[in-house]
């Protein structure tokens, strides 16, 4: 399968000397759902910069479909876009004007750029918009308006510096829908993201950057089967007797009122058997919840093994 | 990108340009339409009438040429920093850095856009001095072809202004402290000819002193310069400020780290 992205020892120094990548290497398949995760000032959005030409960099090759982001650069900004982490717009232009101008400066034809215009807007909940100046758009429509935006030349490869950042739960849910459904339809995405519920929700594999390294780069799958603990919570209908115990060696229980249990489950051990001794002690269960996320757990020992 | 593409996003550039400027025509029209009028009344009609004649014409009609080419020159430059300059602030210009939009193409977008101001305030003040004097262009070829060197000119400055502007001080030093006093030395309210020789020869220095007689040149028929020379360093500034510009771009300063 062909490779959307190729990073090869990318590094970047900026001018006070602040080394923001350390010669990292990255590839991402076409079609793929990419999460970028990492901890605030660790690369990610230098790494995006460079991608999109807006950061120079200082070694190292990017390559976009195959070809390299230097060398055939119109070809290959025909093949992305991108949604920054800050607005980026006029605030005093209008939200079709906005995206028609995107257009022009792809060079689609105005019948055609009319149409796409009026596909993404609608797509993206913003039609209705369409004739008011942007700066009177909510957060989170300014952020949609950027997707559409980014999307008005039809990449196949899109781009998202923290698409979800200050949005509320809603609209955060019906972007991860938008955007898991264009991926479907063979886009690729990549993702930089905060929130690491997003990434497990989304994302098919995972690069994790820390102080301009890649501590970790895999499938999503693989790296939450790293895990050796999880910790559940459930919520019971009938009473939790005290001094209850499973008798196993590999989990471990804790009361935390009369309706409630921490349960912690490791070295393999299945979840069915942990609610099969439950039900055997007829202590019915009614909800089952992670008590942290999987993901977080996992993104902090990473960070934890790289210092 | 092809050829199409490109005049698409050239068009879409030049478009883009001329509805800013017209959306805010009350800053951008009216202002200056409003200065030159009154230089028109109180040089032109009240001081100049005891003034007498300039250069063979009446004062009126002598600075006429140089209010409108003090108009085009100040709106190409005005019109170019300030727009490029609040997409570099509201890092909108990112959209076109983006893109696969060539420099060059870019860099044309907003000289037109500068030129289209430049040319529009011109003709409003050209219009409000058909109150004062009667205008008979001697040579058109020559009025109209300097009046768009100059605005291309005075756009690609305004253009490297905005790339090493880092705040809104910076688009107003070099308009404020250089335009104007070059400008206003430049032969608009006066025939060098009054001069004693070393301020004549400062006036030789000044590239706005050429622009402004050569256009008085085209519609009155004479000048305090060679109009061939004047043309010649025109077009001279032209390729410099465009290379510069290039360059600017291709290096990325003031728009990417």
């Amino acid at each position: 399968m062909t490779l959307a992205i190729s990073i090869q020892n990318l590094a970047k120094t900026y001018a006070n000397g602040f080394e923001a990548l350390k010669g990292i290497s990255l590839e991402v398949q076409e079609g793929d759902f990419f999460a970028l995760l990492g901890p605030n000032g660790a690369g990610k959005s230098t790494t995006i910069g460079v991608i999109s030409t807006l950061v120079n960099k200082t070694s190292g090759s990017v390559e976009v479909f195959g070809k390299n982001v230097d060398t055939h650069v119109y070809e290959t900004k025909l093949d992305f876009g991108v949604v920054p982490q800050e607005v980026n717009f006029s605030l005093f232009e209008k939200v079709r004007d906005i995206v028609m101008t995107q257009a022009g400066y792809y060079g689609l034809p105005r019948k055609l750029a009319e149409q796409r215009c009026e596909k993404y807007l609608r797509k993206l909940g913003l039609w209705e918009k369409r004739d008011e100046r942007s700066r009177t758009l909510s957060g989170g429509m300014k952020r949609r308006l950027m997707i559409a935006r980014a999307l008005v030349h039809e990449p196949k490869l899109l781009i998202l510096d923290e698409p979800t950042a200050g949005v509320d739960i809603e609209l955060r849910r019906s972007m991860w829908e938008f955007l898991t459904e264009i991926n479907n339809n063979g886009i690729t995405i990549i993702l930089t993201t905060h929130y690491l519920e997003e990434a497990e929700q989304l994302c098919r594999n995972i690069a994790i950057i820390d102080a301009g390294k890649i501590v970790e780069n895999t499938s999503m799958r693989k790296l939450l089967n790293e895990l050796d603990s999880q910790v559940y919570i459930l919520e019971t209908t009938s009473r939790i007797p005290s001094g209850f115990d499973l008798g196993l060696d590999n989990a471990s229980l804790e009361i935390v009122d009369e309706n409630c249990i921490e349960v912690t489950v490791s070295g393999g051990l299945s979840i069915n058997e942990v609610f099969g001794l439950f039900t055997k002690a007829e202590i019915k269960i009614d909800s089952m919840r992670n008590k942290t996320n999987r993901l977080e757990q996992l993104f902090l020992s990473k960070l934890e093994s790289n210092d | 990108m092809f050829l199409n593409h490109k005049y698409i996003a050239f068009e879409t550039i030049v478009r883009r340009e001329i509805r800013r400027f017209t959306r805010i025509w009350l800053q951008t029209l009216v202002p200056p339409a409003i200065t030159i009028g009154l230089y028109f009344v109180i040089f032109g009609n009240l001081v100049g009438s005891r003034i007498g004649e300039m250069g063979g014409f009446q004062y009126m009609e002598f600075i006429v040429p140089g209010l409108i080419m003090m108009a085009v020159i100040q709106n190409s430059y005005s019109n170019v920093v300030s727009s490029f300059f609040s997409h570099k602030f509201q890092h909108s210009i990112e959209e076109l850095l983006v893109s696969p939009v060539p420099n060059y193409i870019i860099l044309s977008g907003f000289i037109v856009g500068g030129m289209a101001r430049g040319l529009a305030v011109g003709t409003i003040v050209t219009v409000i001095s058909l109150f004062f004097a009667d205008l008979e262009i001697q040579n058109l070829f020559i009025t109209i072809t300097v009046v768009l060197l100059t605005s291309i000119v005075f756009s690609l400055a305004g253009f490297i202004n905005a790339l090493f502007a880092n705040s809104f001080d910076d688009i107003s030093i070099i308009p404020t402290f250089v335009l104007t006093p070059l400008i206003y030395l430049g032969g608009v309210f006066y025939s060098v000819e009054l001069l004693p020789p070393f301020w004549k020869f400062i006036s030789g220095l000044n590239p706005i002193f050429y622009m402004v007689n050569t256009f008085r040149y085209g519609i009155l028929g004479t000048s305090d310069v060679d109009v061939t020379w004047a043309f010649f360093m025109l077009c001279v500034f032209i390729v410099i400020l465009f290379g510069s510009c290039i360059f600017l771009l291709r290096k990325g300063t003031g728009l990417r780290t």
